[in-house]
């Protein structure tokens, strides 16, 4: 009996195709993303949402670190929270999740789509929606 | 060269995996779940105006947001699983065990975001 892949060390695997090192960005950037939401959870923290922001808004900071998403709490000065720190961290979020996201849409839709013309429309739409998704979610960090 | 994966789309419908599919398809559905709420989100904020403020009444419904969060923290609690033992093949024997962790890990959260969500929305 042969060893099934996934119990291979990743060495053994070799990454020496598209959807191998695809399979390896998609663990990495989840490893990404829980950094990223941790560093605005304590960030947050820090900058006092203790005493001025309920659970709830802690969290929709946290998940997209944007100076739009703490507007309706009761924090007085909100200059920090819209420094370029925040801009970067809340970019580098959105770019790393694009990514794993839009990835992770085509391997669903590679599971029901058998096709060669119709697996390559899904590749190029899905990077028409990426840089879209990209383009708009840029724009907004940037000029909140 | 891709991986073989030729199947049709009524046989990918029907497909039953063993152990772990119910966790397979539900990190597939909040993977989803988030992909067309984060899109949707992200065109209501850059057009604005009535069509952009329609759009957010529906996200600040306590219903959605009982929906969207069963898919962020279920996909970020499964997902943690399958990186841990993806990245360490040899702790792939404990596959059910880690599920088993995981729905203790799950429950209770998910649980505790609800009520407050919900004392939150009917609460006042």
């Amino acid at each position: 009996m042969t060893t099934k892949s996934r119990r291979l060390s990743i060495k053994d695997r070799g990454l020496t195709n598209f959807e191998a090192v695809m399979w390896i960005f998609t663990r990495l950037s989840a490893l990404a993303i829980y950094g990223l939401i941790l560093a605005g959870l304590i960030g947050a923290l820090v900058m006092g949402a203790r005493n001025n922001m309920n659970f709830a808004d802690v969290m929709r900071w946290a998940f997209m670190p944007n100076v739009t998403h703490v507007q309706s709490t009761d924090l007085q000065d909100l200059d920090p929270w819209a420094s370029p720190f925040w801009k970067l961290t809340a970019s580098a979020l959105l770019l790393v999740a694009a990514a794993h996201g839009i990835h992770g849409l085509v391997v669903i839709a590679d599971d029901y789509i058998a096709s060669k013309s119709g697996r390559n429309f899904i590749r190029l739409l899905s990077i028409v929606f990426l840089l879209a998704m990209s383009g708009m979610g840029l724009w907004l960090i940037w000029t909140s | 060269m891709g991986l073989k994966r030729d199947v049709s789309l009524s046989a990918g419908l029907r497909y039953k995996g063993p152990a772990g599919y119910l966790t397979f398809i539900l990190h597939r559905i909040g993977g989803l779940g988030m992909g067309v709420f984060i899109a949707v989100h992200i065109l209501a904020a850059f057009i604005g105006g009535r069509t952009g403020g329609f759009l957010n009444g529906i996200y600040e419904n306590w219903a959605f947001q009982i929906f969207i969060f069963f898919c962020v923290l279920f996909h970020a609690i499964n997902g943690l699983r399958i990186t841990i033992l993806d990245l360490w093949p040899k702790l792939q024997d404990y596959q059910t065990e880690a599920i088993w962790v995981e729905w203790a890990v799950f429950i209770p959260l998910y649980a505790v975001s609800v009520y407050v969500i919900l004392s939150t929305a009917l609460g006042g």
